[in-house]
Formats: structure tokens, C-alpha cells, sequence
């Protein structure tokens, strides 16, 4: 459970990034944080596993508040996957890469080297485990950052820019395995800007804009808004883009996904037929 | 890093700031012979308070006394050290100075080195300075290559911090352990960063090719340097204040502090 307490946080070189933040995130819930470049979305989910500390305000995970605990012992809680895996890759192998934040937290050595099994077949990594990281494609290199957050099983995780630099495959791979994550009891956070991406998940979307929360509930309902996107600077989802063009047919306009759309579309066509 | 912070340029403009970088750098060389030349207490000090001047006009003073207070661990290692050493082996100490008064004068000595070379690195933008190396017939690939160092230092630096994040973020502590597992807690950021930069450079260099870099042998530039009235005026009191110097050297008896001060 993350709770944020109208959090102002202002960088060393004066950007005044965060500018009364208040939210709380339930344990299980599956959130993405949008909004356009400079909205403060990175600058809000560092201050979940205390990399940045509030200015003012305060950040609780689990009741205790980021100030009191070493952000060693919050990473434990909460697992955060950078943007760019090329941030992170420093080993020799992949199996390596993936001990190094377990011995970081101290694992035994047959418990750690369980966890790196677990996580190489989760991530589909098995058959890389002695190459190097370097040598890895760049999705390839993603997913090895990602196992190396998921192999310490952390109750929360932080994707930042999960789909970026990815293929439509690798997407899909992606999204499913975030899904899945979730069904799975975990608390997901995704910062992204790919409203498709997000529209085929529909987790709950909070939207950020000049270090405020702008709108903040279940993605339908959001991202289906004109006058909401547009000043959070979103488009809608091109499914719903064709929706609200097709007003005047009274069909509704809140769809999102594909699934969706064909169901309220098949109905229209049976209901014209008729 | 606060080192660095009293050299980082910044975009104002003042008389200072307009000047010829070629011809700041001459002063710069001006007060650095000046200072080699002198090892006594008073002609150091002149030539620190006769830089003030320069640092008030150009408006810089605030990165100024950052760099200055930068410079202190430096000068009391360099204090400590003369002063130590003047001690054990009085010999070393030119005649009639104190141990005391020669390492305050040596201290000195270095910071008047670090206000002139400071001076020039506020009131010159990089751009400027490559200009002048150019302008100078310092071959264009040697140019580019140290402007580009400078260029970067602020993207290392904060891909620097991004990178730190992501390795506290995976539970390492950089401040835990002995000082050799200290030191080797740092693997995990220096590897990113230096396999980064490579990469870095190797877009850049292809960027550069296909923006046609090296095409022809004489490049042409946007901005031509050119000497004004106030450039010669510098010019002027450089050569005013290297002749003084060697002067002074030469033909004026200095006094050292024990004369200057009543018994």
C-alpha cells in the first residue's frame, strides 16, 4: 500500500517538478501514470521507493514513511525496472546480472540461485543465461532488466517506459506478462505514454499534467474523454477516436479495445439487419 | 563538484565576457608567469586583489567564491605540506622568510592561479574557446574532439545520477563496507556509463559522417573573431602588468613580512 500525501518536490536546480501530489495505491492494483514529458510522472514513482524524498508532504509505503528507511530497504518492497536497460547492465552474464540485486539483499546462495532460475524462465531467458548482457538484442536487454527486479519477488513494481524501443510482438509479450503479473497479486505501476498500450490493459489511469494529478479513475473512463486528454495533452485511443467520430449513430463512446469494439459493433450491425 | 561548479560557464554577457578568448588567455598567461615569478607575500597579494576588478565587471563573483572556496582543501594540503617541509629543511626557504610566511605565500600563490584560470572559464563559452583554437591553427580535429569533452560533461554527469538510481534501486548501497568494497561498489556504475559513452560516441561519429563532417579540407565558420578597442585595451594591461612584474623582480628589493612588520 503507497500512500501520497500532497507531495511537492522541487529539483536541486529549482524545477518545481511535483506540486501537491495525493494519491494512495492499493496492494494488487494495476496503475499507469501518464501525461506528457515534463508532466513529473518519473519524478512522482521515484518518490515510491524513496529515490527522491519529498520536499513537503509525505510518501508512505506500508505505513512508514520514505524518510525513515534506506531506499535498500524500500527496493526490497518495491522493485523499479528504469527505461534503459543500458542504465543497469554491468555483468559478465545474464544469470549474473540477475544475482546482483540478490546478493544486494543478502539471499542465500541456493536460495538466490532458485530465484535467478525462476526468473531466467520467467523472462524466457534460460538459454542466455551464461552470455553477456551486451551482446542481447534490445528487447532482449529489457527483459533481462526486468527479471533482475522480479527475481527478488517484490510486492510492487515500477515500470518506467516499459514499451518503448519495443516492437509490436514484444509488446504484446509484454502486456500480457504485466496482466499476468497483476492477476497474480502483485502491485503493477507502468509510466507510459502509449495510450494503446494502455487501452488494451485498462488498469486504472491516473493523469498527470505541470506536476498535478489531472484525472484519475478507470481507463474507460479517461481515456474516452476528449476534454480530459486534451489537457493532460493525450490523444484517445484510435478505437475510440472512431467511436466518438461515429457519435451520431448513438453507439457509445466509451470503448477502448479491440474486443470491445467488435462486441458493440456486431450488435449494431445485428440490430440495422433487423 | 563544487570545484567544477566555480569553472562552469554560464551565457551573460558582460565587457569581460566580450572579450577575444585569445586575448583573455593571454592574460590569464600574464598572471600566471607573475605569480611563478614571485615567492614573497605582498607582490602575491597585489596580484590576487588586482584580479577583483576583472570578477566585479564580469558579474561573476558568486561561481567566483565558489570556485576560490573549491580551491581550500587544495591550499591548506599545499599550506600544510610547505609548512612541514620548511620546518624539517629550513635551507629550501628563500632568505629571511619564515617557514610560516612561505607557506602562506605559496598558498596564495596557487590562488591566484585558480582566480585567473577561473576568471577565463566563466567569461568564455566553449564555443568561443574552440573558435580561438581554430583561429589559432590548432588542427580542427583536436578542436572538436576537446569542445565535445567539455560539451559532455554535464550529459555524463547526469546519466551519472540516472544510473546510480537504477543500481539503489536494485539494493546497492555505495556507502556500505570497507573502503576497498566501497571502492568496488562503484563497478556497477562506472561499467554503464563508460559502455554508454562508447556507444555515444560511436552515433555521434556516425551522425557526424552523414552530416558531412570532414568533407572538405577548409571549413568556413559562422562567427569570425575579431579584435576590438577593448581587446587591445587588455592586451595593454597585460603587457603593462608583465613588464611591472618583471621589473619589480629585477630591481626592486622586496621586503618579506618580518621587515614589514614593527618589532
Amino acid at each position: 500500500m503507497i500512500e501520497v500525501k500532497d507531495v511537492h518536490f522541487t529539483y536541486p536546480t529549482g524545477v518545481e517538478a511535483l506540486k501537491g501530489v495525493s494519491l494512495s495505491i492499493r496492494n494488487g492494483e494495476f496503475v499507469a501514470i501518464m501525461g506528457q514529458n515534463g508532466a513529473g510522472k518519473t519524478t512522482l514513482v521515484k518518490q515510491f521507493n524513496g529515490l527522491l524524498k519529498p520536499t513537503k508532504g509525505e510518501v508512505l509505503v506500508d505505513g512508514v514513511s520514505t524518510r525513515d528507511i534506506s531506499i535498500a530497504q524500500l527496493a526490497r518492497k518495491v522493485g523499479f525496472v528504469f527505461q534503459n536497460p543500458d542504465h543497469q547492465l554491468f555483468s559478465e552474464t545474464v544469470e549474473e546480472e540477475i544475482a546482483f540485486a540478490l546478493r544486494n539483499f543478502g539471499f542465500k546462495e541456493n536460495t538466490m540461485k532458485r530465484r535467478v532460475t525462476w526468473a531466467l524462465s520467467l523472462l524466457d531467458l534460460t538459454e542466455y543465461r551464461k552470455t553477456s548482457p551486451f551482446m542481447l538484442s534490445g528487447g532482449e536487454r529489457k527483459r533481462v532488466a526486468l527479471a533482475s527486479v522480479l527475481a527478488w519477488n517484490p510486492k510492487v513494481v515500477i515500470l518506467d517506459e516499459p514499451t518503448i524501443g519495443q516492437d509490436h510482438r514484444q509488446k504484446e509479450i509484454l502486456r500480457q506478462f504485466i496482466v499476468q503479473l497483476n492477476a497474480q497479486g502483485k502491485t503493477v505501476v507502468i509510466v507510459t505514454h502509449d495510450v494503446e498500450f494502455v487501452a488494451e490493459c485498462s488498469p486504472r489511469v491516473i493523469l498527470m499534467a505541470q506536476g498535478q494529478i489531472v484525472a484519475d479513475g478507470d481507463a474507460e473512463r479517461i481515456l474516452t474523454n476528449p476534454e480530459i486528454a486534451l489537457r493532460a495533452s493525450i490523444v484517445p485511443p484510435q478505437i475510440t477516436q472512431i467511436f466518438l467520430g461515429l457519435a451520431d449513430l448513438e453507439l457509445p463512446t466509451d470503448v477502448i479495445d479491440v474486443s470491445e469494439a467488435k462486441k458493440v459493433l456486431l450488435e449494431y450491425l445485428e440490430g440495422s439487419k433487423r | 563538484m563544487s570545484v567544477f561548479e566555480g569553472f562552469k560557464f554560464r551565457y551573460i554577457s558582460s565587457p569581460i565576457h566580450r572579450r577575444d578568448p585569445r586575448v583573455k588567455f593571454l592574460y590569464v598567461l600574464v598572471m600566471f608567469i607573475a605569480a611563478i615569478m614571485f615567492y614573497e607575500l605582498p607582490p602575491l597579494l597585489i596580484l590576487f586583489l588586482l584580479q577583483i576588478p576583472f570578477v566585479l565587471v564580469a558579474g561573476v563573483q558568486r561561481q567566483w567564491v565558489r570556485s576560490l572556496r573549491g580551491a581550500m582543501f587544495l591550499t591548506t594540503f599545499l599550506f600544510a605540506f610547505n609548512l612541514f617541509f620548511g620546518y624539517i629543511s629550513p635551507g629550501t626557504i628563500p632568505g629571511g622568510m619564515s617557514p610560516l610566511e612561505y607557506a602562506i605565500a605559496m598558498s596564495l600563490r596557487f590562488l591566484v592561479l585558480v582566480e585567473s584560470f577561473s576568471i577565463f572559464f566563466l567569461t568564455t563559452s566553449p564555443d568561443h574557446l574552440s573558435l580561438a583554437l581554430e583561429q589559432s591553427h590548432v588542427p580542427y580535429e583536436f578542436t572538436f574532439a576537446f569542445t565535445t569533452a567539455v560539451r559532455f560533461v554535464p550529459v555524463l554527469a547526469e546519466e551519472a545520477q540516472t544510473i546510480m538510481d537504477a543500481q539503489k534501486a536494485r539494493g546497492l548501497e555505495l556507502e556500505k563496507g570497507n573502503f576497498l568494497k566501497r571502492v568496488r561498489n562503484y563497478i556497477p556504475i562506472l561499467i554503464p556509463l563508460i559502455v554508454s559513452a562508447i556507444r555515444r560516441s560511436l552515433e555521434l561519429a556516425e551522425a557526424m559522417e552523414s552530416r558531412g563532417w570532414g568533407a572538405s579540407k577548409k571549413r568556413t565558420n559562422l562567427y569570425v573573431l575579431r579584435m576590438k578597442e577593448g581587446d587591445f585595451l587588455l592586451i595593454i594591461i597585460s603587457i603593462i602588468l608583465l613588464v611591472t612584474a618583471i621589473y619589480v623582480r629585477y630591481f626592486v628589493p622586496l621586503p618579506t613580512l618580518t621587515m614589514l612588520l614593527p618589532k
